[in-house]
């Protein structure tokens, strides 16, 4: 297609119609790098900051918005050049920054105390913003070049990103994040080279040698990719400097980086929580750390049972105190601690789920030898599924599900998972593992204790909820509470503790040291007596969440420990509002600690972003007003203002609100986000090319406003019908299931495809100047909806996040509902 | 039903450091740079003087707005006069030095922090020592702690894990003529056979859980204090005591007076 496009200008730098496959390229690339960066920051640093630099670092797109306003005209003269070198500065910045900013200083835990470090994360966002930017001006210069044109290069851009989310998912299970960080630098090289296939003798040479160049350059450094450095204050960085320890393994996929440290001077000795009076030291032990974070330990075992006896000490081996025999799920195996407790215990039975089957293969074969053929044993089997799905679809009755403690104090105690939605510790989880359970079976789970107390409340308002949602008029009879110092496990039974339990569950706390925080029938003095507080909180929370009127004792506590759900899938998150003044006063104390600054890192990104728009916005509208070049009025302006970023902050939010329900659904974090995004992406490139065909003349606003009908109507019906809908396909097999969600996602996405290419053309056709401002607004929209569309979902829940979606759609088609720029009300 | 628990009071400390601190910080700085040697090696050591009283006041500011749960009104003075006496910026990487006295932790490499001058306090003041006392630190780091300890009792041992860390320290209190501190280059988990018991156990390495050998190294009526949550925050401060009779209990302490029921009700 490129030969006779370039060939239609005279000057040859002109072409008669958009690059399409260089656009889908770059899209494709930019939206894989993203992702990427996830990864990358994940392993180096810790998540939540990666999508904080993240959000901010697609203001590029914003900027290249700012800069096209300015200099479109010039640039477009000379297209092909332009888009050439922008898409080569996108791969080699795509690479450099990263190496860039991987040897800034920049060290989060020190933003409280060190004054450095708020220049040090504005000099990350800047560098990050780059790579950006030059993918964006590839993006925008095609729509400016060529307006009448955008549905169908939108239309190429949307299905591009729709596929780079999935190749990036697809690579990274056969390449290193380093390695394909230099892929995805070769791409920006690929995207040239197609471009100018087909241009004149000595600008093909030029930038095809310039492509080459840089795609070997990139390659070669491929073989070993970029080596990452995670920060010196992760799990892995400490184990590592530890005398005599190893790295012996590294297994890399979409669920993350697991390595394996052998520890032979200083063993792991790994054993949250364990009884001050136990005086067993555990066995070797490898550990394994995902993420560079995150602990678990492959114990080796040598079938004498008796080595293993400090699994009996810990506060999660409570339910086998009641149980004899039981038929054990335990969710979260790890590296298989809570297997080897469950045999030691002697379950007759145990069913093992792990998410990351490189995990289990760790176990079972590279060192299965090492774990004593854990996995190998007649009454083991293991399933490599996520907790959820696996629930969900079996049919089997447990007499014990437990439900592992996996995440590392560390980062828990950092407040690091505030933002990470968890649907294993909502309402609507608990109330299915024990409605899995046997009549008399126990769900145990345990968690860190974390004062004051959070985590464990939190946790056991939930269970008192999912018990009282499930029917049960009496759930202070089948709750039991037990903590030591460092970890703490609720109990929930399916049916009425025994007094012999009861006695059972007395008795392990007084010979282990640890305390009751709740049995049926609990004296106040029984409570804090061995791991004293001031005053005993865990008691009073636990008496309180059973009492008459919980709400008003959720309402009132310091943190927010009101009981995660589905539709707020927030279980780490505790920050109040409420409570931010007097934790900031006390914050050279250690007032911080308390703060669990997830939820307010994000507060502070979108007060950055809003920053950050605003003047990327106004900066060329400012500029362009005073060289008197602009004869647009303002009231279009205005327009234009209030319609792409109702439409950019639209289309985000239902975008990330029913990819959080289909994630659910389909079970899997990582292939489900994947194919809901490409799915939504596709699908509204898709209408976005039927935009083209049928948004010509002056049919353009009928169809936007049916197509916003549209979207009301069917975001409308997924809120009411969706979830109980896919909770009755729930135990389908994968692939009818992503049949399923992509034909729901399809008609959804199409209309979201139409209503940003058609208002493009518009402006094409009356004020063309506006349309690397609308590019502009409708890319700082993306970046504030992402922070947004979180912060409403921790608050108040996905439900009001597609809601306020179908206002804004409501409110852009008020917006041009009468005329979308002035002149055009006489033209029709 | 929460009538008779403490309200919550937002507790208004004063702040530090003041401005003309700051300022007289600055000053102080100056003259430790700019003064040229010998003459300078006295103002310099003044000027370190002045700078660790700015770090004593902030820290009496702190003691002052938190209740020490566990016996003592305020922080012990024995405890404070310690803290104005330990030079705390031979204890930091050169680079650090300017920042030694604020009251802040500080990376001193290697992934390791030097904690924050008001929680080594108060950790020490938690430990409640005596001057005939034996005590054991797990976790040596920078040397700080132990040297803190240290001028407040008869002999510390103290055992870093990491290699260049704990030569490091020792090299450092044996320059400082801590004489009363013995050091090595060893898996903590152990604790140190050979001189246990102990009436004293500083735990500064976190760890999921107490070595039980630690716990059979301290003495009977001792004390083990260990410092929960990450490198440059402190969650809260557990104590493990140990009675007469050999049962041990620990409590939870937070580092700041923060009640988090609202108890109007």
């Amino acid at each position: 297609m490129t030969v006779e496009a370039v060939a239609g200008s005279p000057s040859g730098a002109r072409a008669a119609s958009p690059p399409y496959v260089a656009i889908a390229v770059i899209s494709a690339a930019a939206l894989a790098y993203e992702v990427l960066l996830i990864r990358l920051f994940s392993i180096v640093q810790w998540h939540h900051f990666a999508h904080m630099v993240i959000s901010l670092a697609l203001l590029g797109y914003g900027a290249s918005g700012a800069f096209l306003a300015l200099s479109a005209e010039v640039l477009q003269r000379r297209f092909v050049t332009v888009f050439a070198v922008n898409a080569l500065l996108f791969g080699v910045t795509a690479v450099t920054s990263f190496l860039l900013v991987q040897v800034l200083p920049f060290n989060p835990l020190e933003l409280l105390w060190d004054p450095a470090q708020p220049m040090w994360l504005a000099l990350v966002y800047l560098v990050l913003a780059v790579p950006f930017f030059f993918a964006a001006n590839c993006l925008g210069l095609s729509f400016y070049s060529f307006s009448k044109l955008i549905p169908r290069a939108y239309g190429y851009d949307l299905i591009g990103a729709g596929l780079g989310s999935l190749g990036v998912i697809a690579l990274l299970y056969v390449l290193k994040p380093g390695q394909l960080l230099m892929v995805i630098g070769a791409s920006g090289a690929v995207a040239a080279a197609l471009l100018t296939a087909g241009g004149s003798v000595r600008r093909r040479r030029a930038v095809v040698g310039a492509a080459s160049v840089s795609i070997l350059v990139l390659a070669g450094l491929a073989g070993r990719g970029v080596s990452l450095q995670p920060s010196p204050y992760k799990g892995l960085s400490h184990a590592l400097r530890v005398g005599g320890s190893e790295l012996v393994e590294e297994k890399s996929s979409p669920l993350g980086l697991l390595s394996v440290v052998r520890s032979p001077l200083v063993p792991y000795r790994h054993a949250p929580g364990l009884s001050l009076n136990s005086t067993i030291e555990p066995p070797a032990q490898l550990g394994v750390f995902t993420d560079a974070e995150a602990l678990s330990v492959i114990t080796r075992f040598d079938g004498d049972i008796s080595r293993l006896a400090y699994l009996g000490d810990l506060t999660s081996a409570l339910p086998y105190q009641i149980l004899n025999r039981p038929r054990v799920l335990v969710l979260g195996a790890g590296g298989g601690a809570d297997v080897l407790q469950g045999i030691y215990h002697g379950a007759g039975e145990i069913d093992a789920v792990e998410v990351n089957p490189q995990m289990v293969a760790l176990v079972r074969d590279d060192y299965g030898e090492y774990a004593g053929r854990l996995y190998d044993r007649q009454e083991v089997r293991v399933f490599a599924q996520e907790a959820r799905g696996f629930v969900a679809g079996s049919e089997r009755g447990y007499d014990l599900i437990q439900v592992a403690l996996l995440d590392s104090f560390g980062a828990s105690s950092a407040g690091l998972y505030a933002l990470s939605e968890s649907y294993l510790y909502t309402v609507e989880a608990l109330q299915e593992y024990v409605s899995r359970l046997r009549p008399g079976g126990l769900l145990a789970i345990t968690r860190w204790v974390k004062l004051p107390p959070r985590d464990g409340l939190k946790l056991f308002a939930t269970a008192a909820a999912a018990l009282r949602l499930s029917g049960v008029e009496d759930p202070e009879r089948r709750l039991a509470w037990v903590r030591g110092w460092s970890t703490s496990t609720v109990l929930v039974s399916n049916g009425e503790f025994s007094p012999q339990a009861v006695a059972a569950v007395r008795q392990f706390c007084t010979e282990r040291a640890f305390d009751l925080v709740y049995v049926p029938g609990i004296r106040p003095g029984e409570a804090n007596r061995r791991n004293v507080l001031a005053k005993p909180l865990f008691f009073l929370g636990a008496q309180a969440v059973l009492e008459h009127a919980p709400a008003e004792f959720l309402d009132s506590y310091k943190f927010d420990i009101r009981p995660a759900t589905d539709d707020r899938p927030y279980y780490f998150n505790f920050f109040r509002w409420s409570s931010l003044p007097e934790l900031l006063d006390l914050r050279q104390q250690g007032g911080m600690a308390l703060l669990d600054s997830g939820y307010l890192v994000l507060v502070v990104t979108l007060l950055q972003a809003v920053a950050a728009s605003a003047l990327l916005i106004l900066l060329p509208v400012w500029i362009r007003s005073r060289r008197r070049i602009s004869s647009v009025p303002a009231g279009t302006k205005w327009r234009v203002f209030f319609y792409f970023m109702a439409i950019g902050l639209a289309f985000l939010f239902v975008e990330i609100a029913f990819i959080q329900r289909f994630v659910l659904f389909l079970s899997h974090p990582v292939y489900a986000v994947s194919v809901v995004l490409a799915g939504f992406l596709i699908f509204a490139g898709l209408g976005s090319r039927y935009a083209q065909r049928e948004g010509r003349s002056g049919a353009w606003r009928g169809l936007l406003l049916a197509a916003v009908t549209g979207i009301a109507g069917i975001s409308l019906i997924y809120l009411l019908a969706l979830a109980p809908g896919l909770d009755a396909l729930m135990s389908w097999h994968d692939l009818p299931k992503i049949m399923v969600t992509l034909m729901l996602i399809a008609p959804l996405a199409f209309l979201m495809g139409l209503p940003f290419p058609l208002a493009l053309t518009a402006l094409g056709d009356r004020a063309r100047d506006l349309i690397p401002w609308a590019w502009a607004v409708n890319g700082c929209a993306s970046v504030l909806a992402a922070v947004l569309a979180t912060l409403l979902a921790i608050q108040l829940g996905f439900t009001f996040v597609v809601l306020s979606a179908i206002v804004l759609y409501a409110f852009a088609a008020w917006v041009v509902g009468h005329s979308f720029t002035d002149r055009e009300a006489s033209i029709g | 039903m929460f009538n008779g628990l403490a309200s919550p009071r937002f507790s208004k400390g004063r702040r530090w450091p003041r401005r003309p601190a700051l300022t007289r910080r600055f000053l102080s700085l100056l003259l430790v740079f700019a003064l040229p040697l010998p003459q300078g090696a006295r103002a310099a050591e003044d000027a370190w003087v002045e700078q660790r009283q700015e770090m004593l006041a902030a820290i009496r500011d702190m003691a002052a707005t938190t209740p020490l749960d566990t016996g003592g009104e305020a922080m012990s003075e024995s405890v404070m006069a310690v803290m104005g006496r330990v030079p705390r910026h031979e204890f930091v990487p050169e680079r650090m030095k300017p920042l030694a006295y604020l009251n802040r932790p500080l990376p001193i490499g290697h992934g390791q922090t030097i904690s924050q001058p008001y929680i080594v306090a108060l950790m020490t003041d938690l430990l409640d020592v005596d001057a005939e006392d034996v005590v054991l630190e797990v976790g040596t780091g920078s040397g700080y702690q132990a040297a803190v300890l240290g001028e407040l009792v008869r002999k510390v041992y103290t055992v870093e894990v990491i290699a260049p860390l704990g030569e490091q320290a020792a090299g450092r209190l044996a320059r400082l003529k801590y004489d009363n501190i013995e050091s090595r280059v060893a898996d903590g988990y152990y604790g140190w056979e050979e001189h246990a018991p102990f009436d004293g156990i500083m735990v500064t390495a976190a760890a999921g859980h107490v070595p039980p050998p630690l716990i059979r190294q301290l003495k009977r009526g001792g004390r083990m204090l260990i410092p929960v949550g990450g490198r440059f925050l402190t969650q809260y401060l557990m104590i493990v005591e140990k009675d007469e009779q050999g049962a041990v209990t620990t409590s939870q302490v937070l580092p700041v007076r923060f009640v988090p029921l609202t108890g109007e009700h």
